[in-house]
């Protein structure tokens, strides 16, 4: 754990290296404004001394200590600033370079973690737990150090001045720290329970008023209102509580403030009488009094706060130190040209090493054929278009396209010459003409209108209110399910690769859209080699191979015909979807 | 009117919300008089060299310490027992409020905004609360406080403060007005940067596919890069705070010295009073942080609340019934008579003069494409939404007349989105009927082919659901959805497209099972596929909302245009006719 932390904090140093020369020059001005704060006071006691009473006030040496003063407040002030102009630009600097890495090493991460882990972790880890990290640590490193400086320095002045009371001020503060611990400790369990009371009232009301119609069309809104009332009740509970004791700091402290005040008063009025401190000095200490708790217990805040941010940091450096796909060696030959012949030899893979998923899977497609694969959800079918495109690699065996093994040759070289329609429409916020351009950036707009009209979706994009001009919303929350697929498909008709790879979508388009999207696959596929994930029987029934799967294999292969002819699973799929009872 | 409609919540805490306050300022009159004490212990104390008054005014001090710390806790407990009385309370209105609205509403608030609005919204109004109940009269009163506390010291070195406190106020609440819009427009361009990664998670099979990775980095790094831009400049902006407030109250201390040394040359002030001065100076900075900060917590609650008052003024649309007519049983199960429909804020009609009536024992099957209106249709009988024209009446009565308990034991209905709850399958399984027993529920299972999961499974019926069934796979959600519908053996049972994720020999078995209920059920297949309905004993064909066919796939087949149409593309001619 210890170690952990050390690896953590060594990489934090690493993130700031960077700056090392803002990050000396923060701490000295930090050191510089501290010291300068606490000499103020001396400077006030000083003044005060010179007004001691009717035709007793010298106003020449007031006039000097002012000047004094004026001066040291001008410093103060331009030490704070600079520190604070150092920290902002260290703290926002490193989470951009650390943002960026992050996101940089996402694009180089395997597809398996992606799918593996949730998005919302991942995008947390770069979103929040950055700033948390940033903010935390280097706000908290400079508050901590402030602190120190200003407990020393301020001990410092106080034994310089006048030793007697420096202990009475030390021998109360641990109270302050005995409170500041009782008071934390109880806060921490208190909000634990808040937190988790919360958590679970969010869960409650999450899943129900997520489903909110599906409770009303089984009447049960009653059962949930009594359950989140339960909840909520014992929420308010552990609340209250956790309010109470954190609300109890601030006046704790100022009561410990205030002991050391009066404990200063006191002790310094009796030195003042027996001629050992001056009326001046009082005013000091007085001043040191009022402000001395103050850093104990920031510095006790602080150090949760460091060791969240650390947390966070951890959090963060473990997605970035996520073990990347392997690199390409410089002289790795790309795939130029292609016939669109296609050799899958013995691949066996799975996605958990203790479960097969595919074993011995062996297939040979001749340039410009139609592969359809059919089975159950969940046989494997988007599994070979994962290992076709090389978003996972086969444990073991080979695929060959036109004779050059994929594993030999670049991905980004392989993929060129891949075209791919998922069933998970997926387009970029951003305008229609750049969705469709996004294979190819650099496309005229004719070349643009024409994939859109060969894809069937020029017609709906007039319609648009801004044509090709119109934003979507994220992941094209404004268009309807077919209208995305078009798009997709047009992103794929812009570029024409010789290989396809197509997953039709099963449901929610509509018949129209649904022939025009047939029309438009049936476009794409002339002349090149497909494979599609079929759901419609004439894309099956017109394929020049069928892969029957099931359970991660292929148990049948062949035509329409000679697999009806062999009554097996595949004839049984048929015959139920056409049975007549 | 917002806030009002709010502070109704505040009102069974009357008493919290006044005391609190009220011991706030208890304490902050105590924390005045400290100064004026040790004013006291300086000027009589030391000047006449009187320990015993030095000891008992150090014992008042002290007194002074407790009583405000007695006073200070007693207000942190009324406010905070206050405030989350105030937060169970309207959490609770919410929660409520939010289970009476009808599709309707939830269509048009959305489902997030709700979530948001119950959780965090609440919560931060919450916060609001108890920090006005603590700060809002404290942290005036020291500034103000501090003032006339000066000016019972004295009248001209008062009038420093008179000046310092605007000169403070107008930068403190200056810099926090300029950096605001700053602040909320750093947190966009975050929200921008939230946006991208989660688009890049989730469609890095294209984007690898399109090899656009390079571009989407640098596309990133420039959001990054501007998001900076603000930070820094807003930073820049807000680093001015300190150093400024600290010139200002340091120029305060010095005319405080000079004007004090003036007075007390001419004996006007003592030294002592000169200190308590510049003790109530220093006072004051550390309060008004305090209340620009609380008024920026105080603006953000104040936008919550707002967000809040517009659900809660939000009516439900839908009235319930009290009719307990039943039909006699000659009556059709389901008649709608020239329906006409059109979703809250749209242009078009959604459904546009429909008429059909169905039979008790009947499979109706209907199809249509996306938005034809299928859906619509089926949730008018189930009166999730009503009718905008005409009438929908079940067992001779209109809908809008039966209470909705009757409604719902009436009506099963099996949604496209197929939604478990967390809970074992018995407690799904019993959201229909509440009493049902592992029999019905066995019965019930069998009927939607979900036997074998609960089979499979080695806690049976007891086995976990997590939230969202993530432990099961999407065919075997569908399965028991539709089990749990067919639990409470509704007369009338609405599959809405409510097989798509099933492979056909399952879907198949499906429709014969439910065909061969043991009890009179009227069945409306809502489907895509045409094999899912063809053997219905009438389909209705939906086109852009209105009804342009009815009846049996033959006479479709032969009669209806756009049926056939749907049928070619999915089957070719010679299947279709080969029944």
């Amino acid at each position: 754990m210890r170690k952990k932390q050390a690896g953590t904090v060594r990489r934090v140093l690493q993130a700031i290296r960077r700056y090392r020369f803002s990050v000396v020059l923060s701490i000295l001005f930090a050191a510089a404004s501290v010291v300068l704060t606490l000499y103020a006071p001396i400077l006030t006691g000083r003044a005060v001394d010179q007004i001691l009473g009717p035709g007793r006030v010298d106003f020449e040496a007031l006039k000097k200590i002012i000047f004094e003063f004026l001066i040291v407040v001008a410093a103060t002030a331009i030490a704070q600033w600079i520190m604070n102009i150092l920290n902002n630009r260290i703290a926002y600097r490193v989470v951009q370079d650390v943002r960026c890495e992050a996101f940089s090493h996402l694009a180089r991460l395997p597809v398996g973690y992606i799918d593996a882990h949730g998005h919302g972790d991942i995008v947390s880890r770069i979103v929040t737990d950055i700033d948390q990290f940033s903010d935390g640590l280097l706000m908290g490193f400079s508050q901590l150090f402030t602190g120190v400086v200003t407990i020393f320095g301020t001990l410092f002045f106080m034994l310089f001045t006048n030793w007697q009371i420096t202990v009475v001020v030390v021998v109360i503060t641990p109270l302050s720290l005995f409170v500041a611990k009782f008071i934390a400790k109880h806060t921490y369990e208190m909000a634990k329970l808040q937190s988790e009371t919360r958590g679970e009232l969010t869960s409650f009301v999450n899943e129900m008023i997520g489903s909110q119609k599906i409770v009303k069309a089984f009447g049960h809104e009653a059962e949930n209102i009594e359950t989140f009332c339960e909840i909520n009740d014992r929420l308010a509970e552990h609340s209250l509580r956790a309010t109470f004791y954190s609300s109890l700091t601030n006046p704790s402290t100022r009561f410990v403030n205030g002991l050391v005040y009066a404990g200063v008063g006191i002790a310094g009025a009796i030195a003042a009488i027996h001629g050992m401190l001056t009326v001046g000095q009082l005013t000091m200490f007085l001043s040191y009094a009022n402000q001395y708790t103050k850093p104990f217990n920031e510095i006790s805040g602080v150090i949760t706060e460091l060791q969240t941010a650390l947390a966070s940091a951890a959090r963060v450096f473990a997605l970035i130190d996520e073990p990347e796909m392997k690199a390409e060696p410089e002289n790795m030959p790309a795939l130029t040209e292609t016939d669109g012949r296609v050799d899958i030899e013995d691949v066996a893979f799975s996605y958990t090493p203790d479960q097969n998923l595919i074993t011995d899977l062996n297939l040979h497609v001749e340039p410009g054929q139609r592969v359809a694969i059919v089975g159950p959800t969940g046989c494997g079918k988007s599994t070979i278009i994962n290992l076709l495109m090389r978003f996972y690699d086969a444990d073991s065996g080979d695929i060959r396209v036109s004779g050059h093994s994929i594993y030999e040759i670049t991905r980004h070289s392989l993929r060129e010459h891949y075209g791919m329609v998922l069933q998970e429409t997926w387009l970029k916020s951003g305008t229609i003409r750049e969705n469709i351009a996004y294979g190819k950036p650099d496309a005229s707009e004719e070349e643009i209108v024409r994939a859109a009209k060969e894809a069937h979706a020029h017609s709906f994009i007039k319609r648009m209110p801004k044509g090709y001009d119109t934003e979507l919303a994220e992941d094209g929350g404004n268009l309807s399910g077919g209208q995305k697929q078009l798009l997709c498909i047009a992103r794929v008709m812009l570029s024409l690769p010789p290989m396809l790879i197509l997953d039709e979508a099963t449901s929610s388009i509509d018949t129209r859209t649904e022939i025009r999207i047939q029309r438009a696959f049936t476009k794409m596929m002339q002349g090149r080699t497909s494979f599609i994930v079929a759901h419609r029987l004439s894309t099956i029934r017109e394929a020049d191979v069928i892969l029957v799967m099931k359970d991660g294999h292929i148990i049948e292969q062949g035509t329409h015909q000679s697999l009806l002819a062999k009554n097996g699973f595949y004839a049984e799929l048929y015959n139920s979807q056409f049975e007549l009872s | 009117m917002t806030m009002k409609r709010l502070l109704v919540y505040l009102s069974a805490y009357k008493k919290e919300s006044i005391l609190a306050p009220l011991f706030k300022m208890l304490e902050a009159s105590f924390e005045l008089l400290v100064p004026l004490v040790m004013a006291d212990i300086i000027d009589v104390g030391v000047a006449g060299r009187d320990q015993g008054y030095v000891l008992l005014m150090g014992a008042v001090l002290v007194l002074l310490g407790v009583v405000g710390l007695v006073s200070s806790v007693t207000a942190q407990y009324y406010a905070a027992k206050a405030a989350t009385g105030f937060g169970r309370r309207l959490r609770q209105d919410l929660f409520v409020h939010i289970n009476a609205f009808s599709y309707t509403e939830i269509d048009r608030i959305g489902t997030p905004t709700l979530l948001t609005r119950i959780t965090s919204d609440v919560n931060l109004v919450q916060n609001g609360v108890n920090m006005v109940l603590r700060l809002f009269l404290r942290s005036p009163f020291i500034v103000f406080g501090s003032m006339i506390m000066a000016f019972t010291v004295d009248g001209k070195a008062a009038l420093i403060f008179v000046a310092v406190i605007p000169l403070l106020s107008a930068v403190v609440f200056g810099i926090m007005l300029i950096t605001m819009p700053y602040y909320s427009k750093a947190q966009k361009q975050l929200d921008g940067i939230l946006r991208r990664v989660r688009e890049n998670l989730t469609g890095v099979r294209v984007i690898r596919a399109f090899n656009r990775q390079q571009d989407e980095i640098a596309e990133f790094t420039d959001c990054v890069k501007e998001l900076r831009h603000t930070q820094s400049f807003v930073g820049k902006i807000s680093a001015l705070l300190n150093p400024l407030t600290c010139v200002l109250i340091n120029l305060g201390l010095v005319a405080v010295l000079w004007i004090g040394g003036d007075q007390v040359n001419t004996g006007r002030l003592q030294q002592g009073e000169v200190v308590a001065l510049v003790n109530y100076m220093s006072q004051i900075l550390v309060e008004l942080v305090k209340l620009a900060n609380l008024i920026i917590l105080l603006t953000r609650s104040m936008a919550c609340a707002k967000r809040i008052a517009a659900v809660l003024e939000t009516e439900p649309s839908m009235t319930e019934g009290n009719g307990n007519f039943s039909g006699g049983p000659r009556a059709p199960r389901v008649i709608m008579e020239d329906v006409s429909f059109t979703y809250a804020g749209a242009g078009d009609a959604a459904l546009e003069h429909i008429s059909f009536r169905a039979g008790r024992r009947e499979t109706v099957g209907v199809i249509g494409g996306t938005g034809s209106g299928k859906t619509t249709l089926v949730n008018l009988i189930a009166r999730f939404y009503d009718a905008t024209e005409g009438g929908v009446l079940i067992d001779g009565m209109d809908v809008k007349r039966y209470p909705f308990a009757r409604l719902r034991e009436k009506v099963g209905v099996v949604p496209q989105k197929a939604v478990l709850f967390s809970g074992t399958i018995r407690e799904n399984m019993q959201w229909g009927k509440a009493d049902a027993t592992d029999e019905e529920i066995g019965a019930a299972l069998a009927a939607a082919q979900a036997k074998e999961i609960v089979e499979g499974k080695e806690d049976g019926l007891d086995t976990r659901i997590l939230q969202g069934g993530r432990n099961l796979s999407g065919g075997q959600r569908q399965r028991l959805t539709i089990a749990r519908a067919l639990v409470k053996k509704p007369e009338i049972l609405i599959l809405d497209d409510s097989a798509s994720a099933l492979d056909f020999a399952t879907d198949a078995r499906l429709r014969r099972a439910i065909r061969d209920l043991g009890w009179d059920t009227t069945v409306f297949l809502v489907s895509q596929r045409i094999s899912t309905v063809r053997n219905a004993d009438r389909i209705l064909v939906m086109d852009d909302g209105r009804l342009v066919g009815d009846g049996t796939h033959e006479e479709l087949y032969e009669t209806c245009q756009v049926y056939r149409e749907i049928c070619l593309s999915q089957m070719d001619q010679k299947e279709v006719s080969a029944s």
